[in-house]
């Protein structure tokens, strides 16, 4: 293996880019101490070389890893750059290189740093996505049905499939208020589109009704002779309850806040979105 | 002939909140609500789809899972089940759905992603047929009306006509008969109006329907397909003097006669005031229920069966040992295990090792032989499985392995005492938070509810 060039990386954050950035550390011998997204460029004291995002180079690099590695090694390393983890794109850059040497194994080379510490984001993304799952709560404006979400990941592109399976009639948008980022869906596609600080209505009376309804039913369904809190908060941490409605504080319907869309071609609240524009997530 | 106190049902006495209250307070003693065991997604212009791993959309404060709207149809009952909170003689506010209000609340809270679908029981009203009828036609509605996918779970009637039934099973993605008490003295001494026979005899009927049903499937693809995710019980813990062995040998013929895919159980909190029960301040024998489920996984996942955890001479499990550590320590001549050369059979018998980290070790074992810091990584619990592995003929650093000095590095002095008694401490009567330092309690429950021991 190349030594560490004493070398950061700038991409421009998309994965295209990440795959640049393993195609330039072949190219150029070397492997980066670090490979940094465009906001985190001031941080670093190594003199940084930037990686233009050129389709072809990322295609050749695409191409190659189902091919070297695996459909599963592809689909990892997709899941991979989904997660938050600090400096996923470097150790994602390790991973990769150990995948070509190693072909579809690297997948279980656990005593690898690189290969474990991915795999145990992987796994918290997968989690957390699932928990979602469960946990987001829509609420019905306009015949449309609107949620939020604080996830720790990148989260949405797991769960269009399934709320696309689950309500294939509705219209339904989740905005992501960590990565800023909102799915919406219209009968019969899905898309994934940059939003930011878009105020949710007031809820209107038959909205409210429901709420009121499923609070009811949350409080009652408890056995009082087994209440055991350690054991909720175990299977449902704190950080969720932000934006269920059964934890919703009377008065105070949903925690929301100021502000417009960052493409306000596409979408309009709250009668979703006409989707024109060539959008293909 | 139907007794209770004042019925106002569906009138303008109770409105929609009123009933919502009373109908989820009389069901919430059942205990499953498990969504699980079924893969589908909407039909054209339908709504809702199910996972077979199941979802969980919240829990309640007592920790339980809350994944499908349960609610009683009605708690008019005529029955006089003396541990029940809906029995005739109860002096309490009764109510009922109309089928059309109760699907049209489910839809709601569906589309809202509250729900994961619909858990349907009932008390029984006029008679079991016509309750049948009225649960039968809020699943209609559902279905046909709403083109709704989404998971449901029926209970049958017991007493209700097949042809009923069978309906409801074409409606439902999961049936369930309660079987209510672990024996036929029990259920004669406290559910005067159910019998063994009352409640086996449906059973059998629903089974029968499954396997019939899944030969139809084999030859005609679009076949209607009758409670998909199979069928399910439960019993009440502790209401009644059933030993642990007679408990977990009905459930492990319930699962060989019945095919059931799960077993409930629900540790009896006093709703009554019978000398024919425990008295009213009796706390819940939540520990006793936990080892149960513990060993049930036991059963459906690890090979075991219910003569080698319990015998004879050992009815009862025991309170701070989980049932798989105790099979363990009184098999040490099969340990301690060579991680490397092992069955997955073998592995699944090692305390600390379950279902997900067995299959990791087969598959990872293949690339080449594991060492102790690799299985962490691989997600065995170390603190337990240590005492009985060792890795290329080592054991981890600094362990002696005998029956003593196991049990002193596992268990605390308190629990240690315990053990050496073998008895439930007296004075904080069979509490979780027992566990002190060396098992984690709140580790132990989680790993119980996943199915990891």
């Amino acid at each position: 293996m190349p030594d560490g060039g004493n070398v950061a990386y700038y991409y421009d954050g998309s994965f295209d880019g990440m795959l640049c950035c393993v195609f330039e550390s072949y190219a150029a011998k070397e492997i980066p101490d670090e490979i940094l997204p465009p906001e985190a460029l001031q941080a670093t004291f190594l003199p940084a070389k930037a990686i233009v995002t050129d389709k072809m180079k990322a295609e050749r690099v695409r191409k190659s890893i189902p091919e070297k590695m695996g459909a599963q090694a592809y689909d990892f390393i997709r899941h991979a750059f989904l997660t938050n983890i600090d400096g996923k794109e470097y150790r994602l850059l390790l991973f990769i290189r150990l995948g070509f040497k190693h072909g579809p194994k690297v997948m279980r080379m656990i005593s690898e740093d690189a290969v474990y510490t991915l795999l145990k984001a992987v796994r918290h993304l997968n989690n957390e996505s699932h928990l979602l799952k469960g946990f987001i709560r829509f609420s019905a404006f306009h015949g449309a049905l609107v949620a939020e979400i604080e996830p720790k990941n990148i989260v949405l592109p797991l769960l269009a499939k399934h709320f696309r399976e689950r309500f294939p009639g509705e219209r339904f948008i989740i905005f992501d208020r960590t990565n800023d980022m909102a799915l919406i869906y219209e009968p019969y596609r899905h898309r994934i589109i940059p939003a930011s600080g878009v105020e949710l209505p007031e809820p209107d009376e038959a909205e409210q009704k429901i709420r009121e309804l499923w609070k009811l039913f949350y409080n009652t369904i408890e056995v009082e002779g087994r209440y055991n809190p350690k054991c909720r908060m175990s299977h449902m941490p704190k950080h969720y309850w932000k934006y269920m409605t059964e934890f919703e504080t009377p008065g105070k319907p949903s925690p929301c806040r100021a502000g417009t869309l960052k493409n306000p071609s596409g979408l309009s609240l709250p009668a979703a979105s006409e989707d024109n524009s060539e959008d293909n997530f | 002939m139907f007794c209770g106190k004042i019925i106002p049902v569906g009138g303008r006495f109770v409105d929609i909140f009123d009933k919502l209250k009373i109908l989820t307070d009389a069901a919430k003693f059942d205990v499953a609500c498990t969504s699980s065991g079924v893969d589908k997604s909407a039909s054209p212009g339908g709504i809702g789809n199910a996972a077979a791993c199941g979802i969980c959309h919240s829990f309640a404060a007592d920790g339980r899972c809350i994944s499908l709207l349960k609610v009683l149809m009605t708690n008019v009952c005529v029955f006089d089940c003396k541990y029940c909170v809906n029995r005739r003689s109860n002096d309490t506010r009764r109510a009922m759905f109309t089928p059309r209000e109760l699907a049209e609340l489910t839809i709601q809270f569906y589309r809202r992603n509250y729900i994961e679908g619909l858990f349907l029981s009932s008390g029984v009203i006029k008679n079991p047929d016509y309750t049948c009828e009225q649960m039968t036609e809020a699943l209609r509605i559902l279905r046909e009306d709403y083109g709704f996918s989404g998971y449901i779970h029926a209970k049958a009637i017991p007493g209700a006509d097949p042809a009923l039934i069978s309906r409801l099973g074409f409606l439902a993605d999961r049936m369930s008969v309660n079987i209510e008490l672990p024996s036929q003295n029990s259920l004669e001494l406290l559910a005067p109006d159910k019998s063994k026979h009352s409640i086996l005899k449906p059973m059998g009927y629903i089974k029968n329907r499954i396997s019939e049903n899944s030969a139809d499937l084999v030859r005609y693809r679009h076949a209607p397909r009758f409670a998909p995710a199979g069928q399910s019980t439960q019993m009440i813990i502790g209401a009644t003097p059933e030993t642990d062995f007679h408990i977990l040998n009905l459930s492990e013929n319930l699962y060989k006669k019945y095919g059931l895919k799960r077993v409930f159980f629900s540790a009896y909190i006093p709703v009554a005031e019978n000398t024919l029960l425990p008295a009213r301040d009796t706390k819940p024998p939540l520990l006793r229920e936990h080892r149960l489920y513990q060993a049930d996984w036991l059963l459906r996942f690890y090979g075991f069966s219910a003569g080698e955890l319990l015998d004879e001479q050992h009815q009862n499990f025991d309170p701070v040992m989980d049932p798989k550590c105790n099979w363990a320590l009184n098999h040490l001549e099969l340990f301690p295990m060579e991680i490397n050369r092992a069955s997955y059979e073998e592995l699944l018998r090692v305390p600390g090792i379950g279902v997900r980290s067995a299959k990791r070790i087969v598959r990872a074992r293949r690339d080449g032989s594991l060492d102790f810091t690799v299985l962490k990584r691989l997600g065995v619990v170390l603190k337990r499985a240590q005492y009985f592995i060792v890795c290329g003929g080592r054991a981890a650093q600094g362990l002696r392995i005998s029956h003593d000095s196991v049990l002193r590095s596992l268990l605390s002095e308190r629990e240690l005492n315990l053990y050496n008694f073998n008895r439930y401490p007296e004075s904080e009567p069979e509490q979780l938070s027992l566990f002190g330092n060396s098992l984690n309690a709140q580790e132990e429950l989680q790993k119980c509810l996943t199915g990891e021991m």
